[in-house]
């Protein structure tokens, strides 16, 4: 579904991405951890799109074609979410009116028909309740006001809406005391499936207790040093990024 | 980069957008170029007016020449050369004005089709869509519709050329009356050379039964547009008015000084409406219209009120400032206001709530919106009286910058002479982040769309005081407003 080779990103003239490859196939689940600035936060704008973050080599490849001159819109479109580290407050526009706004582009760019008002309201009552998610948060404009928590489920619940092909999710974990993390990774696990690729970035080891991963990866100074499953996490919580990344060196 | 490349590229491409630029074929009859005592007899000859009509133009006039154009607003343009301009045109043979619709030149009928009023439809829909539509068409009113409907109520809503004729008590009492001849520069010069407008009289306790909707439209080259509208609402009467416009492309400045007076004695309530849309120069920021107007409601009588909402997204330069004389006790002032400016346009423009009779309120909710090299200013003044007992007063005023070539300002004036007064004053400015921007596109909603998107939030507390019709329309032009104002 996604291939990356030997990608180098530049943001503000300064390399931050320095080689990195990674093969993510429909259905996996890649944790992607990583110390403080190896470019964690990079590799996830860089694959949906930002402005600022250009790609000086290498290629990403996705679903056979090259994703590096889309627009962020037209990578959604095509199937690509980004689960923000911290997802933006958008005062006076509701929850509802977004969401309906963001899946009825999606659809439109797709050649699929729109929504209506009233079929939207059932679809989005119907994900809200599969994700425990009380519909009052949606009549609230979106994230204003929200909790950490509540944000970051509201995130989940967009990527349930909008069903992605690949989900990013960018330190989804911070900032959540443990219930809110069980809530949220519940969520994520919902959405696991045999069509869905998922990139999960974290510091921390905790989240893949939650969301158990297929592969993980250890990003250092832009590139990928370590790949291995499950357990590779574990040893990093044990032995730090520091050990690992001197051994790979 | 290739998205500052497709930034220049729409910027160019605006000067062809303008969605409404266009322009009617219609011959039309004119006043020779320039003004005088003569054009201002040959104005008040045409429409057939009484000698008390002329004298007051005529007086109007006189003081005019003795006054000075006012400098004080956040606006730069050319030196307007008042005798190099049209000071009357009017649609051909006014004299028989049609009957029907079905009499109406068939090109200003699919004017309006283009403009998306569907008057036709209207007409048909006449008991369900209950909006009544006097359409101004460049200066005297050729459609107007649901007469009857109204007239049952006891409402007058007719061309002020007419009420001069139908009414002239009511003309006489309160024509000058909010606005007087001598208030300023442009309100004088209206009062001069008007030429026509919507007159509209609630009887006592009548709750207008429908929505009073007027469109206008410049049509006629360098022709000025000096439109009076007078609004009066009974003790205890309701209406609703609804005014917009929008206008075709052309190149020259064009001079636009409306005055509009509305008046609600004891309890009465009047909520004036306007979506302003004049043509706001090209991308380089030539042509556009130049609009100065003056807008000033009087509540005279006990608990009466007042309401402005205003959507200002047009004009290459705007003098603005609706406001509110709380004179009966207890009355209350409204004033809900989105301006954008876009390109080189100016805006300068806020309220005047003066209050003085006692437990006057008043609130102000004012959004100002810049992109492109464009300046927004809101000047407002809250004025309490020493009699104005307990006088309150909210304003809140919220700035949203689009790029970085752009200005806002904000202008606030408080005089409070009276101890009691409460007065809060509110402003925040901030720009349209990157980051929302990137945040909508992930979502998969395209850059001008979620332009739009994020301003009508920005907006959202004025837009929801615009009636239903004319809150989608507003969106609407919020997006067209801004188009390529981000890449």
């Amino acid at each position: 579904m996604l291939q990356i080779k030997d990608l180098r990103v530049d943001v503000d003239g300064k390399e931050i991405l320095t080689g990195l490859s990674l093969d993510v196939k429909a259905g996996e689940v890649h944790a992607v951890m990583g110390p403080n600035g190896s470019g964690k936060s990079t590799l996830s704008y860089v694959l949906s799109g930002r402005d600022g973050y250009d790609v000086t080599g290498g290629s990403i490849t996705y679903k056979g074609d090259s994703l590096v001159d889309l627009d962020p819109e037209d990578r959604a479109a095509q199937g690509i979410f980004l689960a923000f580290q911290y997802p933006l407050e958008i005062p006076g526009v509701g929850s509802m009116t977004f969401m309906r706004t963001a899946l009825n582009a999606q659809r439109k760019a797709r050649g699929e028909n729109e929504l209506d008002a009233a079929s939207f309201m059932k679809l989005i009552r119907a994900k809200a309740k599969e994700l425990n998610i009380d519909a009052e948060m949606l009549k609230r404009p979106l994230n204003v006001g929200f909790s950490g928590g509540e944000k970051k489920r509201n995130e989940v619940l967009q990527m349930a809406l909008l069903e992605p092909t690949l989900a990013i999710l960018d330190e989804t974990d911070s900032g959540l005391d443990i219930d809110a993390l069980k809530l949220v990774a519940d969520g994520v696990n919902a959405l696991r499936s045999p069509d869905r690729a998922m990139i999960v970035i974290t510091h921390y080891q905790r989240l893949l207790n939650y969301i158990v991963p297929d592969y993980v990866h250890v990003l250092a100074g832009g590139k990928i040093v370590k790949s291995g499953d499950k357990s590779l996490a574990l040893e990093l919580e044990k032995s730090g990024y520091d050990a690992i990344v001197a051994e790979a060196a | 980069m290739p998205a500052v490349d497709e930034t220049i590229s729409e910027v160019k491409g605006l000067g062809e957008k303008y969605k409404y630029g266009f322009e009617t074929q219609i011959l039309s009859e004119k006043a020779p170029k320039g003004l005088d005592e003569d054009t201002i007899r040959f104005i008040s000859a045409k429409k057939g007016e009484p000698d008390w009509m002329l004298d007051w133009r005529l007086d109007a006039y006189r003081r005019w020449l003795e006054m000075t154009e006012p400098k004080w607003a956040m606006v730069n343009y050319p030196e307007i050369d008042f005798q190099d301009a049209y000071y009357y045109a009017a649609p051909k043979s006014p004299e028989d004005a049609p009957q029907s619709l079905d009499e109406v030149d068939p090109e200003l009928l699919k004017t309006y089709e283009k403009l998306g009023i569907p008057l036709k439809e209207q007409e048909m829909l006449a008991g369900v869509r209950n909006v009544a539509v006097d359409a101004v068409f460049d200066s005297v009113s050729v459609v107007t519709t649901f007469k009857e409907k109204l007239a049952e109520a006891g409402v007058i809503f007719c061309p002020i050329s007419e009420a001069v004729h139908t009414h002239p008590e009511l003309v006489k009492k309160y024509l000058g009356s909010v606005v007087p001849v001598t208030d300023n520069f442009y309100a004088t010069l209206n009062s001069a050379v008007f030429s026509d407008g919507s007159f509209v009289y609630i009887p006592e306790g009548v709750r207008c039964p429908m929505e009073l909707s007027t469109y206008f439209r410049i049509n006629e080259q360098n022709t000025g547009q000096f439109e009076r509208t007078l609004i009066i609402a009974e003790k205890g009467s309701y209406v609703s008015y609804l005014e917009g416009c929008t206008a075709p492309m052309r190149d020259e400045n064009q001079l636009h000084a409306a005055v509009v007076e509305l008046v609600a004695l004891d309890d009465a309530e009047i909520k004036y409406s306007t979506v302003q849309n004049w043509y706001p120069g090209d991308a380089e920021g030539k042509g556009g219209i130049y609009n100065f107007v003056t807008k000033r409601g009087d509540c005279r009588g006990p608990n009466s009120k007042i309401s402005w909402t205003q959507v200002e997204t047009g004009s290459a330069v705007t003098w603005k400032y609706p406001s509110c004389i709380l004179r009966g006790d207890n009355s209350v002032g409204e004033f809900y206001s989105i301006a954008i400016t876009n390109n080189y346009q100016q805006a300068d423009t806020g309220t005047k709530m003066v209050h003085l009779g006692k437990n006057t309120k008043s609130r102000i909710i004012s959004k100002g919106i810049s992109a492109g090299k464009a300046q927004n200013t809101y000047r407002g003044l809250v004025s309490i009286h020493p009699k104005a007992k307990a006088a309150r007063n909210y304003t809140q005023c919220d700035s949203l910058l689009i790029g970085d070539k752009c200005g806002a300002h904000t202008v606030p004036y408080i005089e409070s002479r009276d101890p009691s007064a409460l007065v809060e004053h509110e402003a925040t400015t901030s720009k349209l982040s990157e980051e929302q921007l990137f945040y909508c596109r992930q979502r998969g909603i395209g850059e001008e769309e979620a332009v739009t998107l994020l301003v009508n939030g920005f907006c959202k507390e004025v837009l929801q005081h615009l009636p239903m019709e004319f809150a989608v329309e507003a969106q609407k032009l919020v997006g067209i407003s801004l188009e390529g104002s981000v890449g």
